[in-house]
């Protein structure tokens, strides 16, 4: 339950009052809200989850840290529910 | 350090590991609150490279462990009624009410989704006005902003057809109750590094005080864990009763105000049974008056229901760290991840799942 994601925020954009994102996550590309994350900005890292960005990250971390998921979780199972 | 690979690196595990071997001169008990941090040491091989004399015993940090019974089964009771779309993370589906879980309700026709995130729920509930649609907000504080928003968000586009039935549980409560325990051994705490992402970790100094013993938040990375452990020990061996910060690149000593002011906003602190555990004050969050119309309780009729937790299990002793998997009679046996008999099998986050799948090595006489 406390696993959380990163990935690059692609877009960014107003969905009933709240910010929200479009984010890739190595491929798969969900919908987040960025209300707790206000000052992220395109082509940045957040580390995500329940679909809320709660910290943004560096890329190169975001980078390793989708890497090592890929490799020991359910990673497909987290992201698509 | 900045890059992950670099919490990653063999030779950093090797001297850390050494580094706790030489400053560790007697027994110590630390525990890992989080079944994250749990998982991560166990399939990194880190529990069993620590010296002998550091006990890791796991805590109740894993929210679908901790959902009371109660919770469950009512989730399972609103679920089954025909006018009900129920929504729920996707990890709450196999947990083991008293008689069944939601997925054998979805098995039995029940409208069970699971969705990925909270807004999906409310946006089920826009979809479907000739539903009721009800959300299973469960989880600690990294969990708690975004249920918090799927509320305000109802009550923002004014839909009348949703409702959350509310499971939320602290952290910091949880670790008083298993200090102020009679039983308690746990002489050090790895803090839950997510949750302070969240939360922060103002809340520890005054219990690292309170109780005498060092709190260290740590991260998710053998590094991580690593560092965090020997911030411990070194706190143990010196006598030491802080609160520090070893998980800095993701955790502020504030943490992340926007969402504890929108957690304040919609829940406050009540009193929390959780599974195996009992009721530990102030320990959880429900929804605050303002806005009792989306609580799920008030809108069904789930007053009587009547529990019965499986009498071979032992979560409760394990989610307090009193003991440990391989010392639950069951494990491996009766219990096991296709037969789970406690959340604690059932979860990705729960220890006993931890063992099971990462020492199956392990023979059981």
């Amino acid at each position: 339950m406390c696993l959380a994601i990163p990935g690059k925020l692609t877009d960014i954009y107003e969905k009933d009052n709240l910010r929200m994102a479009k984010i890739d996550f190595g491929g798969i590309v969900k919908e987040i809200c960025l209300a707790y994350t206000p000052e992220a900005k395109v082509g940045e890292y957040a580390l995500v989850h329940v679909g809320f960005a709660i910290s943004l990250m560096d890329e190169e971390e975001a980078q390793e840290t989708l890497k090592l998921i890929k490799e020991v979780s359910d990673f497909e199972d987290e992201i698509s529910g | 350090m900045k890059y992950l690979d670099e919490y990653r690196n063999p030779g950093k595990v090797k001297t850390l590991l050494r580094e706790i071997a030489s400053i560790t001169t007697r027994n110590w008990v630390i525990m890992e609150i989080c079944g994250g941090q749990t998982h991560a040491f166990l399939h990194h091989g880190l529990d069993a490279m620590l010296p002998p004399q550091i006990e890791l015993v796991h805590g109740p940090g894993c929210p679908v462990c901790v959902t009371p019974l109660e919770q469950i089964d009512k989730a399972i009771a609103i679920a089954s009624r025909p006018d009900v779309i129920f929504t729920s993370y996707g990890d709450m589906l196999r947990v083991p009410g008293s008689t069944k879980d939601l997925f054998s309700v979805r098995a039995g026709g029940g409208d069970v989704h699971v969705v990925y995130s909270p807004l999906e729920a409310v946006q089920t509930a826009e979809g479907n006005p000739d539903k009721q649609v009800v959300f299973f907000a469960i989880g600690f504080e990294t969990t708690a902003p975004a249920n918090a928003m799927a509320v305000l968000q109802a009550r923002n586009k004014h839909i009348k057809n949703f409702s959350v039935l509310v499971s939320h549980v602290r952290v910091p409560p949880a670790m008083e109750a298993i200090l102020g325990s009679k039983s308690n051994r746990v002489q050090g705490f790895l803090a839950a590094g997510h949750v302070c992402a969240v939360m922060g970790f103002h809340e520890y100094p005054p219990i690292a005080e309170k109780y005498h013993v060092p709190i260290v938040v740590t991260g998710f990375e053998p590094i991580d864990l690593l560092n965090g452990m020997v911030s411990a020990v070194k706190q143990l061996e010196a006598g030491r009763a802080e609160a520090e910060n070893q998980y800095q690149r993701a955790v502020k000593f504030e943490g992340n105000e926007s969402a504890q002011r929108t957690i304040r906003s919609v829940f406050e602190s009540v009193d929390r049974k959780w599974r195996g555990i009992g009721i530990i004050p102030q320990s959880g969050w429900g929804l605050n008056p303002d806005f009792a119309e989306f609580d799920a309780e008030n809108r069904f009729d789930v007053g009587n229901i009547f529990t019965q937790e499986s009498p071979l299990c032992i979560a409760g002793e394990i989610l307090q760290g009193l003991k440990r998997p391989l010392q639950c009679a069951a494990f491996g046996r009766q219990c096991t991840q296709q037969t789970p008999l406690g959340a604690p099998m059932v979860s990705a986050e729960g220890a006993c799942a931890a063992y099971y799948k990462y020492h199956r090595d392990v023979v059981y006489e």
